[in-house]
């Protein structure tokens, strides 16, 4: 597959900075700092358990990226449809993979902004006491690839529709969808009557199970490669979606 | 070598039959005006010629270059402003211009030349550094030609370029269309036919999918004649669309 990096390029630019053209990068950024701190501080006991580590900022994570990327990735396709620009962008000499990985890596990069400003935490948990910077580390890592996964899937969902709410509201669902799947309310359920391999690979799709597995520290190859995997089969299926649904 | 070959043309939505069997094709230094009612599937046409949508038969090509084949060929050779003149509006009109341009493959002195040619030929001055949402309906389409125009394409398709302009900035349009059409392959559609008597050497008109007429102006009306009385172009549109419509 022929690829220009130049134009991968100019459109991750010309979208990165689209997030910075309206308040909206401000808002998210507020929004995404003040909900992640006073969850881990009220809901996680951040300074009650007194331990020196990101735990509780981490385990919501998976909880507000179901709602937080969705609505950064909901515009990606959806507005272009809307305004029109898409008949534009098509009509340019590019590929359309091109401008849907120049696109998804916009978005990626705006969280990979959003989460190194909470880096602070980690400031102040190494000024508190001595936490395992590999843990941490791992954890961030962990959090730049979900973000990513959930990503690629409200860009994907995107380009069905010119509305950016339907946008929104569907990615949300498939994002919570794949949240819920390690949780032993779904779990539970499923064990009553499905076979235990079936059980398994819900369970080893969940997003919340994967995560759970980084954030220990343990760089595990599956976790990784579930983020990843997702992400290019959800790129994937936006390219032809864009491909086949040009037009309406 | 034709610019512009399209041969059999069909789109079919769900069970409406927007364009059916339209073939038309443009040679270097015409200006073909694409006309017809409203539905008739001109803009249809247009998005099948410039590879946007594709045929359910029929093949296009522009400068000799498949646009389905090979796309990105001939979408180098092709300016093209869809209909409303979509553009990203939280950008600049220069921020916006340069973007195209690069994406259209200019960098360095060759794009500030191109950019600096579209200020002065779309008369874009005033509004350079302007955010294109707050353009007005007139600077919006110009700044949507002036896109179309930046790589100085062979072939130039414009869905209703004057579409929302005031009576100068239409003049203003035309003068520019009859000034760059030499060089170039030009399809232009539109609702209003004194322009493209000023400016078109050549009228498609299409009603329901079909083209039921494709000659020069001149010919047109000519054959129209009755009783040595010369009808306007209007009443040619009207005699021809009219009928197929009721």
């Amino acid at each position: 597959m022929r690829t220009s990096f130049r134009t991968i390029a100019l459109v991750f630019g010309r979208e990165f900075r689209a997030y910075f053209a309206t308040p909206l990068a401000a808002v998210f950024l507020l929004v995404f700092l003040a909900l992640s701190a006073g969850l881990a501080f009220f809901a996680g006991g951040f300074f009650e358990r007194g331990q020196a580590d990101l735990g509780p900022f981490f385990a919501w994570h998976p909880w507000l990226f179901l709602i937080l990327m969705p609505a950064i990735g909901m515009r990606l396709w959806a507005e272009e449809r809307r305004s029109g620009v898409i008949e534009l962008l098509m009509t340019l000499p590019v590929r359309v993979h091109e401008v849907v990985i120049g696109k998804f890596l916009a978005a990626w990069a705006f969280t990979a902004v959003a989460l190194v400003l909470t880096m602070g935490f980690w400031l102040v948990t190494l000024y508190l006491g001595s936490p395992d910077n590999g843990i941490v580390a791992a954890s961030y890592l962990g959090s730049f690839l979900m973000a990513g996964a959930f990503l690629a899937i409200a860009a994907c969902i995107s380009a069905m529709t010119k509305n950016q709410v339907i946008a929104f509201i569907l990615s949300a669902i498939v994002s919570f969808l794949l949240v819920m799947s390690g949780t032993d309310l779904v779990l539970a359920a499923l064990r009553g009557w499905a076979p235990a391999g079936v059980v398994d690979l819900v369970q080893s799709l969940s997003f919340i199970t994967n995560f759970d597995r980084l954030t220990r520290g343990v760089l595990e190859a599956p976790a990784v490669i579930l983020f990843l995997s997702t992400i290019v089969l959800a790129l994937w299926i936006n390219v032809q979606v864009v491909d086949a649904k040009k037009a309406a | 070598m034709q610019l512009v070959e399209a041969t059999g043309l069909v789109k079919t939505f769900s069970r409406l039959r927007a364009v059916d069997g339209v073939s038309l094709s443009v040679s270097r230094g015409e200006v073909v005006g694409f006309l017809g009612p409203n539905g008739a599937g001109k803009s249809t046409t247009m998005k099948m010629l410039t590879g946007f949508l594709e045929p359910d038969a029929g093949t296009a090509s522009i400068a000799g270059h498949d646009v389905f084949a090979d796309p990105i060929a001939a979408r180098r050779r092709l300016g093209y402003l869809p209909e409303g003149a979509p553009a990203y509006g939280d950008m600049t009109v220069a921020d916006f211009l340069a973007f195209i341009g690069r994406m259209r493959g200019l960098s360095g002195t060759l794009l500030n030349d191109r950019l600096a040619e579209m200020v002065e030929r779309v008369n874009l001055t005033g509004v350079w550094n302007r955010q294109i949402d707050a353009l007005s309906k007139g600077f919006k389409r110009r700044v949507g030609i002036a896109q179309a125009l930046i790589h100085d394409p062979e072939v130039l398709i414009l869905d209703e370029p004057t579409d929302g302009l005031d009576p100068n900035q239409k003049h203003d349009m035309r003068e520019l269309i009859a000034s760059i059409a030499p060089g170039k392959a030009i399809v232009i559609s539109t609702h209003i036919l004194e322009e493209v008597e000023a400016i078109c050497s050549r009228v498609v008109i299409i009603a329901e999918g079909r083209v039921v007429a494709d000659a020069t102006p001149a010919a047109l009306l000519d054959a129209a004649i009755v009783d040595g009385i010369r009808p306007t172009l209007e009443t040619v549109f009207r005699a021809i669309t009219g009928s197929k419509a009721a």
